[in-house]
């Protein structure tokens, strides 16, 4: 198991004046990606303190070699030497050098989300996060997620900045109001891990702190069957479409004044003023929030914004609708009678 | 240990010290003549004083270039963000007015050049003031003209904030490019405040006969400043005001 | 010896002599003794944070005093003793002196800078006396923007007005070493403490604009709801990240320049030998300030940002840490054959070399992209800052404040009590910051006012060397104090050293020199005779 949660006692609690003994020094590797982090970490660590004792040592032997006997006595005349300093500037250069380059390495490694990630939203805030599963599943500071399978994690703030960070897995994004982050990991050791917020948020930001639970997947499983029945995020995603009179544009046949939405995303639609865009969810939130900011060439601009209408868990529910909704190509996107350049006209 | 007794002393002994002429009497290098009531003791004569004046000037300008930087960024982050949406803001800016005030600076600038001109010439003290008060007119001008169209932004509610109304297509870069009106030219306006007031300290300098041949740079690099508030306007009103603006609609 | 001639010091008395004086010597005195109180200021904030870390549970303090408590110790310790300090001090004093000057360029400006930092010191402290500021030292919006509710307009405004203090020395300092140098004085004769004062004064004035507006901008968007940061309103929150950080960045480069200046200095003379690869350190600060200017967007690897661009701050990152390795090494050449003695200012200059090695080496582990994001906000970073603003910055501060204190003072200190406070900093100093790194790397982020308990061991190493750091702080503030009353009197050059400096009187005269002296070589030759390498 992993370390237990941190509890606070509140402000009027006696403080706790016992000391806890436990001295980890080292966090454990319960991702697919941590041994590849704690890699270069320790190649670094050796560089580190390869280069700190050098210098000490030097420090020391010179100091005692080369102590002044006399108050008189002063140093040799040395300038300098440019083999030295050659020496000395391009083998740090290629260590350094080599150590971006795997940094980077590792970087692409950890940023690139696999193909077949199961996808998790996360909405982060003032000061908890919630969890919503693409099966419904809801979780408030606690993320259930199968070992060996690729979790890409999408998530938005509803105010500030906030950042996801799982220790035991080296992952961690921030959060960030008005877009969307995502990161991905996957789990190879079943237990519960430390969930902290990393990006500071105000009075109880140490407060933002959770579990991560990893477990084989037949456990996982049977968590997601055992827990209450609700609605996945898709479900409420339709629900909201209707209630929000999303339908009355974007009704999917050619009378429709917005573009139809089957099978839309993924795609690649044209914007007008030229230019394209592959419809993805950030592309998504933004047509619901700014609609006007990349507008579908042919349509006209009638879309009003739902800025502050929707909470940022509606909008990933209403994302997770239209990713649902299974149709031809980008067809789907032709404007009512093909495509023109003028805007249709005002109907009634 | 440090030693402050001689005995322990141990100096430069086998070495001459790093300059000579520390504490005698041979000057380095100094004018003959009883030295200009303007020189300041620290400086070696009128012509150092007059370079480190005008280099120290140059440097001010360019802090002001990076403080104006800030603002140019976030305007290109939101422009490219949005260039429709900027497109349609801006046209709501009075481009008569902003040419206006355009040419009125340009003026002024030159204003300005003669005005240091007669300081350097060493011109009649009606001259350099005369030159002075031109230029502060203009500038008084230029802030006249800012005062109505500011006022003409309130009216509208184009004033970011719980009052701003838009109604075109693009609100929220229509509230990005007002924020950034307000900010950039409001900083070029004080600016332009500090501008006269540096001048109306100059002026009284030059009319109490100050100024002369040798000594003119107070002159010059107030000249200096007020060239740079002018180029500063120069890049505000085409990206504010000219975005995609046509002669000939 | 008898009491001293006609001096800085003693040359007017009053109140209104030092508070309207323009005389380099005693500004810097002024900046000496301010500069004092807030570091004692920031160093209480440090304390109860530290405190308050001793137990996991947040029990000595609600959260948003904790809060508070951090962001007050980074603005005060930053903006107020940080950044100004070296230059403000010791450059202020010295760099005249250096160049054969007789003051700056712009001495009244130089006065004007100090009443502006005071300015913009007491609006800080009205924000921290009214309740304080909680948003970090960072002002990361939209939370600094639109969700504190702390004194955020006030703390802005004050660290808006302190930006000038700072342009106006570096102005100050670019148009002195310009155009005030005395015949002879070329560029290559510069001591290196000048060169670093230089290459200082030039992120100091291309920076701290950028961090003047972007304040400016936070406490406009506070007060008129504009939007630029706002994303409810179609602004970037990232956008502030970038902008700050611009600034922030080089501004670590302002702290440490200064302090390697000194330690070059303080290695030469304390070796009694020239230093090794003269051209290649001075300009190793040129390009230590002009590649800081590119480098900010290491701060935001995890913030969304592209990963084209990562790569090349990443990249950018590596190379800047080369120009200080190159100078590390040439330090240490420096001792080799020379005559050393272990006073305390190179004790000091010693801390410095170990501490700042491996502070700066620690920072590769940030610029490494991969690594970064499992350390990033952790107390890995806060351990790495400290050793560089600490083990570096402030050793060098110290050791420039006990290397050139016969020369501002006239006196000398206690160099038994010197040597135990040097190891006292270094002692407490190591015990307070090497546990964060282990924390760093364990998890714990930074910030936090309550923590899981498995941290707790590594917070009580690190608070009871907090408290044997401040011993070691406070005990120099004594032994100066009783210098400056009834310390032994110092000859000119008490060290044996070479430089401009130590051939005119302890303190010095007002004018520092009565003609313009006409250099003929370098700094700190002490056997031209037995030249060899590169002349």
């Amino acid at each position: 198991m992993g370390p237990p949660r941190a509890t606070e006692p509140g402000p009027g609690a006696e403080p706790r004046l016992e000391m806890s003994t436990n001295l980890p020094l080292f966090p454990q590797q319960a991702s697919s990606q941590a041994g590849q982090v704690d890699a270069i970490y320790f190649f670094m660590v050796a560089v580190t303190a390869f280069f700190g004792l050098l210098i000490a040592t030097l420090i020391v032997i010179f100091s005692v070699k080369y102590r002044r006997r006399s108050d008189d006595e002063v140093g040799v005349a040395i300038h300098g030497s440019l083999a030295l300093e050659l020496l000395w500037t391009i083998i740090p250069f290629f260590i350094a050098m080599g150590m971006f380059a795997w940094g980077a390495k590792v970087f692409f490694d950890l940023y690139r989300v696999p193909a077949g990630a199961m996808e998790i939203f996360v909405v982060g805030k003032q000061w908890m996060w919630k969890v919503q599963h693409a099966s419904g599943q809801r979780e408030i500071n606690e993320l259930h997620v199968p070992i060996g399978r690729p979790v890409k994690l999408i998530m938005g703030s509803e105010d500030v900045l906030h950042s996801y960070y799982i220790p035991a897995f080296r992952v961690k994004a921030d959060v960030i109001p008005g877009r969307y982050n995502t990161m991905w990991f996957k789990a190879t050791r079943p237990g519960t891990y430390h969930l902290f917020c990393a990006e500071y948020c105000g009075t109880k930001h140490s407060g933002m702190i959770g579990s991560v639970i990893a477990m084989e997947p037949a456990d996982y499983q049977a968590w997601l069957d055992g827990g209450k029945s609700e609605d996945t995020p898709a479900a409420a995603g339709e629900r909201l479409f209707t209630s929000l009179a999303c339908i009355t544009c974007h009704s999917g046949d050619a009378s429709g004044r917005g573009p139809a939405l089957a099978g839309i995303y993924g795609h690649e639609v044209e914007l007008q003023g030229g230019g394209k865009v592959v419809v993805d969810d950030a592309y998504l939130r933004e047509s619901i929030v700014n609609p006007q900011a990349k507008l579908v060439n042919g349509f006209p601009p009638l879309m009003p914004t739902f800025q502050g209408m929707v909470s940022e868990e509606q909008l990933l529910q209403l994302i997770a609708y239209v990713k649902s909704l299974k149709g031809p190509a980008p067809g789907g996107a032709q404007p009512p009678g093909g495509p023109q350049s003028a805007p249709a006209p005002e109907k009634k | 240990m440090p030693n402050g007794h001689s005995e322990h002393f141990p100096g430069p002994i086998h070495q001459p010290p790093l300059a000579s002429n520390v504490d005698a009497i041979q000057p380095g290098v100094h004018a003959e003549h009883a030295h200009h009531p303007k020189l300041q003791h620290h400086f070696d004569d009128m012509e150092q004083q007059a370079e480190a004046s005008t280099l120290g000037m140059w440097v001010f300008l360019v802090t002001e270039v990076m403080f104006f930087g800030g603002l140019f960024m976030a305007y290109i982050v939101y422009r490219s963000a949005s260039p429709e949406g900027f497109q349609e803001a801006s046209h709501h800016l009075n481009v008569i007015w902003g040419a206006v005030n355009t040419v009125v600076l340009i003026v002024s600038s030159l204003t300005m050049a003669l005005a240091v001109r007669a300081a350097q010439t060493g011109a009649s003290p009606k001259t350099q003031v005369g030159w002075l008060i031109v230029t502060m007119v203009l500038g008084a001008a230029f802030l006249g003209v800012k005062a109505i169209e500011y006022t003409d932004k309130f009216t509208h509610h184009l004033v970011p904030g719980p009052d701003f109304e838009w109604a075109g297509k693009y609100p929220a870069a229509a509230q990005q490019f007002y924020s950034l009106y307000f900010c950039m030219t409001g900083l070029h306006a004080l600016h332009m405040v500090i501008g006269l007031g540096i001048m109306t300290v100059i002026a009284i300098m030059a009319w109490k006969k100050h100024f002369d041949a040798e000594y003119y740079t107070p002159v010059e690099v107030a000249g200096l400043y007020w060239h740079f508030v002018d180029i500063v306007w120069i890049f505000l009103f085409p990206l504010l005001y000219l975005i995609g603006y046509h002669l000939h609609e | 010896m008898d009491a001293p001639a006609l001096n800085y010091l003693n040359n007017g008395h009053g109140a209104a002599s030092w508070l309207l004086t323009r005389d380099h010597k005693r500004i810097a005195l002024l900046y000496l003794v301010s500069i004092t109180v807030f570091f004692v200021i920031g160093g209480a904030f440090a304390t109860l944070v530290r405190l308050e870390l001793l137990t996991p549970a947040g029990d000595l303090m609600s959260s948003d005093t904790y809060n508070k408590m951090f962001t007050m110790h980074g603005v005060v310790m930053v903006f107020f003793f940080l950044i100004p300090s070296i230059p403000a001090v010791l450059g202020n004093f010295l760099i005249p002196i250096m160049i054969g000057a007789k003051d700056l360029a712009f001495p009244r400006i130089n006065l004007l800078s100090w009443y502006i930092y005071i300015l913009g010191g007491a609006f800080t402290l009205v924000a921290a006396l009214s309740g304080g500021v909680d948003t970090g030292w960072t002002f990361y919006t939209p939370y600094s923007t639109a969700a504190a509710n702390s004194h955020v307009m006030t703390a802005a405004i004050g660290i808006f007005i302190t930006g000038f203090s700072s342009i106006l020395t570096g102005l100050n300092f670019i148009v002195t070493i310009h155009r005030m140098r005395a015949p002879g004085m070329t560029w290559f004769r510069l001591p290196l403490f000048v060169w670093a004062h230089y290459a200082t004064s030039l992120i100091m004035i291309l920076g701290t604009p950028v961090i003047a507006i972007t304040v400016l901008l936070v406490a406009a968007e506070r007060a008129l709801h504009l939007g630029i940061f706002d994303p409810a309103l179609g602004g970037d929150p990232v956008l502030f990240q970038h902008l700050f950080w611009f600034y922030s960045h080089p501004a670590v480069y302002i702290m440490i320049l200064p302090a390697m200046g000194v330690i070059s200095e303080i290695v030469q003379a304390f070796s009694r030998k020239n230093i090794f690869g003269y051209s290649f350190i001075a300009f190793s600060s040129i390009a230590i300030a002009v590649i800081g200017f590119f480098v900010w967007g290491h701060h935001l690897f995890v913030a969304g940002q592209s990963t084209y661009a990562g790569l090349l701050f990443s990249i950018l990152s590596f190379m800047v840490a080369i120009p200080s390795a190159i100078k590390v090494f040439n330090w240490t050449a420096t001792i080799y054959k020379g005559s050393v003695q272990l006073d305390s200012p190179m004790l000091y200059a010693f801390g410095f070399l170990g501490l700042f090695t491996i502070g700066g080496l620690t920072g590769l582990f940030l610029g490494a992209m991969g690594l970064d994001i499992h350390v990033h906000d952790t107390y890995f970073v806060v351990a790495h800052f400290h050793y560089i603003m600490v083990g570096g910055a402030i050793m060098g501060y110290l050791g420039g404040l006990h290397y050139w204190w016969p020369k501002i003072s006239g006196r000398l200190y206690s160099e038994p009590w010197a040597k135990f406070s040097a190891l006292m900093v270094f002692v407490g100093f190591n015990l307070t910051f090497f546990p964060q790194f282990i924390a760093g790397y364990l998890g714990m982020p930074r910030r936090y006012h309550a923590y899981p308990p498995e941290f707790q061991v590594l917070n009580v190493l690190s608070s009871a060397g907090a408290s044997i750091l401040a011993v070691g702080y406070i005990i120099p503030i004594v032994y100066f104090g009783y210098s400056l009353l009834a310390g032994e009197r110092s000859a000119n050059d008490p060290w044996g050293a070479r430089g401009l400096e130590w051939e005119i009187p302890s303190p010095p005269p007002t004018e520092n020199f009565t003609v313009s002296p006409i250099v003929t070589h370098g700094t700190h030759q002490y056997e031209p005779s037995k030249e060899v390498g590169i002349a």
